[in-house]
């Protein structure tokens, strides 16, 4: 097999890995818009939040430490503990359900009724609240974050060599896939299940999508659309964080975490704002378009390297390829035709 | 009591139609204009220069183009970053291409310029509208600085990768490059500002204001009695895109004199205007003045206040001036969808009345 094929495969199945982390972050915004029609733009900077409360939380760090030593010139740091991972786990659960019925109760109950792009914008300053107030809980030093189960079942780190090794024998070329990626892609794959189990099989799940399809018909038999809102966003959260875990093992927990929220966008725009298996399959056609663009035309190494574009690429291709989408098919791949124009 | 139009007679349909048609209003208007021309420039230091007033002026010819698009349109844009990107870089082509033309034409082409590529950017607009455009607009953001980083030609093959302003002098007093006087560059960009905001407000009062704001209203109506979505739309993007980047020359030519495209206008600085005009006023000339004061000088006082006064670490006053613009914008979309200037019609209105309000 030629080594550039093997190469090229080797892109393609990285960006694949990487469209299913996009894809994560995009199912937290396709539950929200569906449930409440508001655009989440915070969705990223609740997934960094989840993450360093997670890691806060884990190596007992106090909350607010500098603000307290700034204001009463103590210095408390630590309280000297580590938390296991699990508990951890569960406090950060709690600690995003906190803040979906805060954000609920404080934000979007007040802006009932108003036109979508006002509660975008409402969101984008969420967004900034929630950025200064998590680096002010947490501090914002870069923190790396390691998640282990009971049972030393920790996420792996590094190149998987068993298909390292299998490539090398079959190909005689070496097949780079990073382990974090695998696992992923096994927990997005359970988490999706989970979503879909829930909100087929469960009350909750139901009233959930009937509050997705008709506001006011959903009020009239009885469901409560503060409870579901409140359910909803946590519900968010809740993918936030597995997806602020991922992130977080793979690069870091820092600022950068936030801008994934914006690579979401188009992976939306190309799935569709209000489908589940539009926001997956949107991922992947983004993560495997632009890590193949990018060796394609961004390094130059298709077609004798005709087009040579000095790399990079993957910072705008996602968005343009998003724009083309727009003009030709405005409500994406599944999505509802909902668009209105003129 | 002092403040009302009682007594205050128009004679002609030109007094009846200008802009501010209470006599106190007008004398504060030339009053402010007095005190900006002939009073600032004679007690200027550099601090204040560069720290409020540079700054300022610059937001707020920017916040008026936003505004435009965005309050008076209707048209979502996160792309203010690039389009004041493709100004800068239009602005340093001309300056090294064309030493001898004068760097004020230099900066009103460089809106021109400007203005072509917003048009650009604007055409799906003709298709899609809310934050599916508002994301159509963030791929300007983030092409337009890839390409300012990628395209040697943009930054004349530097080493550094940097645009650096050359020295250019307006009647024979240098405005550009390092040696150049506060009141030399406060002026310079006050010029601009007064132009760019009387343009902007006769605009907005006549006849492609009405249209813009129809669009905003209701498309489909604007439709119905007659304005052409197409051209609405586009001269919106054009005159938005032509203040941006008369903003955008100026921030780089005269603020900054060095620009690194990702640090100078990523989307920090399309949020920052977005922000601006939110708390100052979606759809009113004043409010972007209101908003670019109230942004430039809130970073300021935090810092006067926590690390002046209370001895604090920088970085957590960074930490909480996110807070706090996040908090005040979640706060005026709630509480004043209209922003400073709807707070500032309000007492005005109160005062026509005071201090016998029945």
């Amino acid at each position: 097999m030629p080594e550039q094929l093997v190469f090229a495969m080797e892109v393609f199945t990285n960006g694949l890995m990487a469209g299913v982390l996009y894809a994560l972050v995009a199912l937290g915004f396709v539950l929200i818009y569906k449930a409440s029609g508001i655009f989440n733009f915070a969705q990223g900077v609740m997934a960094l939040f989840a993450a360093m409360t997670l890691v806060g939380i884990q190596n007992g760090q106090v909350p607010f430490a500098h603000l307290i030593n700034a204001i009463f010139g103590t210095h408390v740091h630590s309280f000297g503990w580590n938390v296991p991972s699990l508990f951890a786990l569960i406090f950060t659960v709690g600690v995003m359900i906190l803040l979906a019925w805060a954000v609920q109760r404080f934000v979007f109950r007040h802006l009932v009724g108003q036109e979508p792009i006002i509660l975008f914008m409402a969101t984008i300053g969420l967004a900034y609240f929630l950025e200064g107030f998590a680096d002010l809980m947490w501090n914002s030093e870069i923190k790396t974050l390691t998640f282990c189960l009971p049972g030393e079942l920790c996420l792996p780190q590094g190149m998987n060599l068993a298909i390292d090794d299998a490539a090398y024998n079959a190909w005689g070329v070496g097949f780079f896939i990073d382990n974090l990626d695998i696992t992923a892609t096994l927990v997005a794959i359970v988490l999706v299940i989970a979503l879909v189990a829930f909100s087929q099989y469960t009350k909750q799940g139901r009233a959930m999508r009937a509050v997705a399809d008709d506001h006011q018909a959903a009020l009239s038999v009885g469901i409560s659309l503060n409870f579901i809102w409140v359910l909803v966003w946590s519900l968010a959260g809740f993918v936030a964080l597995v997806a602020g875990i991922m992130w977080g093992a793979k690069s870091g927990v820092q600022f950068s975490l936030s801008l994934i929220a914006l690579k979401a966008l188009p992976v939306l725009m190309l799935g569709g704002f209000t489908s589940i298996p539009g926001a997956i399959v949107g991922g992947l056609i983004i993560g495997v378009g632009e890590k193949m663009f990018e060796y394609c035309f961004g390094i130059g190494q298709c077609f004798g390297g005709v087009i040579n574009l000095g790399g990079a690429t993957e910072n705008w291709f996602a968005y343009v390829l998003a724009l083309l989408f727009l003009v030709f098919r405005p409500q994406g791949l599944f999505g509802e035709k909902i668009i209105e124009r003129v | 009591m002092f403040y009302r139009e009682a007594g205050d007679f128009k004679t002609t349909y030109a007094a009846d139609n200008q802009t501010f048609p209470i006599k106190i209003d007008r004398m504060g208007y030339y009053v402010a204009l007095l005190v900006a021309f002939l009073i600032i420039p004679f007690t200027i230091n550099d601090y204040w220069a560069n720290a409020i007033l540079l700054p300022f002026l610059i937001y707020s010819i920017a916040a008026i183009g936003l505004n435009i698009l965005v309050g008076y349109c209707g048209q979502v844009s996160l792309g203010t970053g690039g389009f004041m990107a493709v100004g800068a870089y239009a602005c340093y082509k001309l300056m090294t291409s064309f030493p001898e033309v004068s760097i004020f034409f230099h900066v009103l082409l460089s809106g021109g310029i400007t203005a072509l590529v917003c048009i650009l950017f604007g055409l799906p607009s003709l298709r899609i509208k809310g934050f599916y455009l508002a994301v159509a607009t963030l791929a300007a953001q983030f092409f337009l600085v890839w390409l300012f980083n990628r395209v040697p030609w943009f930054y004349n093959y530097s080493a550094s990768g940097q645009i650096n302003a050359p020295e250019r002098t307006v009647f024979g007093v240098p405005v550009t490059g390092p040696n150049t006087e506060s009141w030399a560059t406060y002026l310079f960009c006050l010029v601009f500002l007064v132009i760019c905001a009387l343009v902007a407000r006769n605009l907005t009062r006549g006849m492609a204001g009405r249209k813009w704001m129809a669009i905003r209203d209701m498309d489909i109506a604007a439709e119905i009695i007659g304005v052409n979505p197409l051209k609405a739309k586009l001269t919106a993007f054009g005159v938005s895109g032509f203040f941006i980047g008369i903003s955008g020359a100026l921030f780089f030519a005269l603020y900054l004199g060095a620009v690194e495209v990702g640090e100078a206008f990523g989307i920090q600085k399309s949020f920052l205007v977005l922000f601006m005009i939110i708390i100052g006023g979606l759809g009113s000339i004043f409010g972007s003045f209101a908003g670019a004061a109230f942004l430039v000088l809130l970073p300021v006082v935090l810092k006067v206040v926590g690390v002046d006064w209370l001895g604090w670490p920088t970085d957590i006053v960074a930490h909480l001036q996110l807070v706090i613009v996040g908090g005040l914008i979640v706060m005026f979309l709630i509480l004043e969808p209209h922003g400073l200037a709807q707070l500032w019609r309000v007492a005005k209105q109160k005062l026509r009345l005071w201090p016998f309000p029945h």
